[in-house]
């Protein structure tokens, strides 16, 4: 059961393929919530807070919709995180049996961050009616930072995976002496961690923010949408360049931790100095590159700040060690377009701060709300090519030059892994469309009562508010108590 | 005790723990189907909607915590698990995505139509779950697998894990009535409370007739697993278990319920203890011990300390947590809270 590396020297297990399809696929489905997740909170407490303080109704309104939707995101997001645990022992047992206990006690405390964020996120969630306003707002607080912990330890565990250390290999080959510490505190843990914390909040900001770019381009222009708009996008914009910064670092530490992985991000063939920059274009067999755009003499000076900078290329090791040209022209391209939109962000944050710092306003031009409103869509996808470029560069290694991918595989048939695939797909397309279909029926019904309530208050017909029967125990004296000024607590007589 | 040993004995608390808390939720979902049409149904789904709502993600994540103490403590025991039980463990992982998003999905749904697809999803995902989960329990009690096992289907169907299963799903069942019942005084339903403390009396009885026939299914399929809950501190426990039945029914009967909750909880969880105490020292009954299967000292010690913090931590949150929702403190936010008062017009 140990070491298959038998079967390596022939071909990769028939289980591989679908293997990693299945994480991938899990892994890209559940990052898509990552960062509402890990930054939602945060942005709906600044918006909470100026809220109270002001004694706003309009960014408290706005911080209760963004924690119903908190609600469902952090629902969905627990059950697909809690698959990819057992995923690691349905389809990597190897990984798991040899090295948990090496780098496992990151998850230890992800595990009990995720239960202190469960815990509190409910009592935020549910405590808006009851709980007096200040405390609910300090309950919430803790939010925040029990979502970095847990990320802490999640990234501390991919991190030790590209760069691990804290053991020694006894005679078989088996991790002994670990040292828990250097474990976690991994030479790519620092750039990995602030990198991600990072691209989580500017993603949460710009996907949020969007959505009210696109009221205000169809002509809602209310403050309700200002608001909306420019918390969120501000706390991207704020992040956007030191995230370009944080990128830039962890790209020189992949260059210097993990060379290899560098080469194949760069498409670099040998090793050599005055190495040329390729933006796209395809890797041959054969080392050559087609397509794409050479500026000559540029990866050099971006891995070590001078021409004369060597590069380590994908020839200096074995093949057998390296990922393949496919793999390499893979991240080359997720490397560049996450580069590519990151610094397109970047002009859009200039942008606004530019506007802001001239005029004290908000930008004018439609072109920004329309940029605006991708900029939410191409942060994900720029989260999911860095997810792309980190994972796939390490290949052939689950843990860097430690463990193969293929020695880690499960025994499990690769017709039932197929078929747990297949499952997993159809399942998936159904909660997430059910999620998007979810979230837009809340924006809808709330547009709707927007602009319903000046007129006649709202309506409500026994269909759409009590599907499932009496609501009225609860729900009694529903109506919100118009000019609360806590606003936190809307109604104190909502059950007998 | 050693390291192995403490951290042994904190998986086997976190295993309990998520059976009580997680098989509370898993009993909601149990009823949720076994409640009728949309119509007769209505009144209990409300109720499981709304006593649910606050805590399960919460009693939820116990889960990944009997997960990452597998891994980080026992690679070997996990690995083993893992490969073996592939089918049972993979079915549970996708009942529990369908049943989270299910119940997730539920709630801000109005339409009649998508809530039923929903709730069905939920509710049938609730049965599986546990079935699959207990199966694979019912594999390791039965000393079937161990270090080296490939994914078979012989080691979770068989007598010990189909009984294991059936035991979860009753169990479940039982303390989703239990709490649901005691929740209905809590909404002032007392036709709920009536309703549920019927069905909690029948998933009583039910699940102490499946212990007996489980029991002695043990003798010959399992006999480690009998001898350590005949002897010692494993037939401690099982008493324990036994008395708590008795004192659960007599609560149950009584027209308040009152003290019922716990009762059921000491039941549950001396259930589970009992079986993990009756493993002693293995892990794999006859397969592998405790002592053969811990990670690196280091690490065990660091799981500990991880452990106490997470203990430090977490049990003041859950405490507050539980009390708000018992008290009534904590309750969804109405349509009518999230409707707008009109924004004013900029131009």
């Amino acid at each position: 059961m140990h070491t298959t590396l038998h079967l390596l020297a022939e071909a990769a297990p028939p289980q591989m393929l679908p293997a990693r399809s299945l994480m991938a696929f899990t892994l890209a489905s559940h990052i898509i919530l990552v960062p509402l997740g890990v930054a939602l909170p945060l942005i709906t407490l600044i918006m909470h807070g100026y809220g109270l303080r002001r004694g706003d109704a309009t960014a408290l309104l706005l911080a209760r919709r963004w924690s119903a939707v908190m609600a469902v995101q952090f629902a969905i997001g627990v059950v697909t995180g809690t698959v990819l645990s057992f995923e690691f022992g349905l389809l990597w047992p190897g990984l798991m049996g040899r090295w948990g206990d090496v780098f496992g006690i990151g998850f230890g405390v992800e595990a009990w961050a995720f239960f202190l964020e469960a815990v509190l996120i409910a009592i935020y969630l549910y405590g808006w009616r009851r709980l007096p306003a200040r405390t609910h707002f300090l309950l919430g607080l803790p939010l925040p930072v029990t979502a970095l912990l847990g990320a802490f330890g999640i990234l501390a565990a991919n991190s030790w995976m590209n760069t691990p250390r804290g053991f020694s290999l006894d005679s078989e080959g088996n991790p002994v002496d670990v040292n828990v510490w250097k474990a976690i505190f991994t030479p790519m843990f620092g750039p990995q961690y602030w990198h991600f914390v990072v691209a989580m909040l500017v993603t949460a900001g710009y996907v949020v923010a969007g959505v009210y770019a696109v009221g205000w381009l169809r002509g809602r222009r209310d403050r309700y949408h200002r608001l909306g708009f420019t918390v969120p996008f501000t706390v991207a914009a704020v992040f956007t360049p030191i995230q370009f910064m944080l990128g830039d670092s962890i790209a020189r530490a992949v260059f210097q931790k993990q060379p290899v992985k560098f080469a194949a991000m760069e498409i670099v063939w040998n090793t050599d100095t005055h190495v040329p920059e390729y933006l796209f274009g395809r890797l041959h067999p054969d080392g050559t590159v087609t397509g794409g755009i050479k500026i000559p003499q540029l990866d050099s000076i971006l891995a070590g700040f001078s021409p004369a900078t060597e590069v380590h290329g994908l020839s200096s090791v074995a093949a057998a060690d390296r990922p393949t040209v496919a793999q390499a022209t893979l991240i080359h391209w997720t490397f560049d377009i996450m580069v590519g939109i990151g610094s397109v962000l970047l002009l859009l944050a200039v942008w606004y701060a530019f506007v802001w710092w001239r005029r004290r306003r908000l930008p004018a031009s439609p072109w920004f709300y329309r940029s605006a409103a991708c900029a939410g869509v191409a942060s994900v996808v720029a989260v999911e090519c860095g997810w792309i470029t980190t994972e796939v560069g390490r290949q052939p290694w689950i843990v860097y030059e430690n463990m193969r991918v293929a020695e880690a595989v499960t025994g499990a048939r690769a017709g039932s892994l197929w078929t747990m695939f297949g499952l997993v797909v159809v399942v998936y397309v159904f909660i997430f469309g059910s999620f998007l279909a979810v979230l837009l029926k809340m924006r809808t019904r709330w547009r709707l009562d927007d602009e319903r309530s000046p007129e006649a208050g709202a309506m409500v017909t026994p269909e759409t508010d009590t599907p499932y029967g009496p609501r009225s125990a609860v729900a009694a004296g529903d109506s919100p108590a118009p000019g609360d000024g806590g606003g936190a607590a809307p109604t104190r007589d909502g059950r007998p | 005790m050693t390291a192995a040993g403490v951290i042994a004995a904190v998986l086997l608390l976190a295993v309990a723990a998520y059976t009580c808390a997680g098989g509370t939720d898993y009993g909601a979902g149990f009823w949720d189907l076994t409640a009728g049409g949309a119509e007769r149904g209505k009144r209990p789904r409300w109720l499981i909607d709304h006593a649910m709502a606050p805590v399960w993600e919460v009693n939820n994540v116990w889960l990944i915590f009997v997960l990452v103490i597998m891994w980080t403590g026992f690679p070997e025991f996990f690995q083993t698990v893992f490969s073996s039980m592939w089918l049972p463990l993979a079915l549970a992982a996708i009942g529990i995505v369908l049943r989270g998003a299910g119940f997730a999905l539920r709630k801000p749904t109005r339409r009649i139509a998508g809530r039923r697809v929903y709730g069905a999803v939920f509710a049938v995902s609730s049965l599986l779950t546990p079935f699959f989960l207990g199966a694979a329990a019912g594999g390791i009690a039965s000393g079937r697998v161990g270090p080296g096992t490939e994914p078979t289907a012989h080691a979770w169907f068989n007598p010990t894990s189909v009984f294991f299963g059936l035991l979860a799903v009753v169990g479940t069942a039982l303390l989703g009535a239990v709490f649901l019942a005691a929740d209905a005084t809590r909404y002032e339903a007392p036709d709920l409370h009536a309703y549920f403390r019927r069905r909690a009396l029948v998933a009583l009885a039910v699940f102490a007739v499946l212990g007996a026939v489980t029991l002695i299914v043990a003798h010959g399929d399992a006999p480690h697993l009998w001898h350590g809950l005949t002897h010692g501190a494993g037939l401690v426990l099982l008493i324990v278990s036994v008395l708590a039945t008795l004192v659960t029914a007599w609560l149950l009967l009584r027209p308040s319920g009152a003290w019922s909750r716990p009762a059921a909880v000491v039941l549950m969880g001396s259930a589970v203890l009992a079986w993990g105490v009756a493993q002693r020292p293995y892990l794999i009954p006859g397969r592998l011990t405790v002592a053969e299967a811990p990670g690196a000292p280091s690490t065990l010690h660091w799981l500990i300390v991880v452990t106490v913090v997470a203990a430090v931590l977490v049990f003041p949150a859950v405490a507050l947590l539980y009390r708000l929702d018992t008290r009534g403190e904590l309750e969804p936010l109405t349509d009518a809270d999230l409707r707008g008062g009109g924004p004013e017009r900029e131009g």
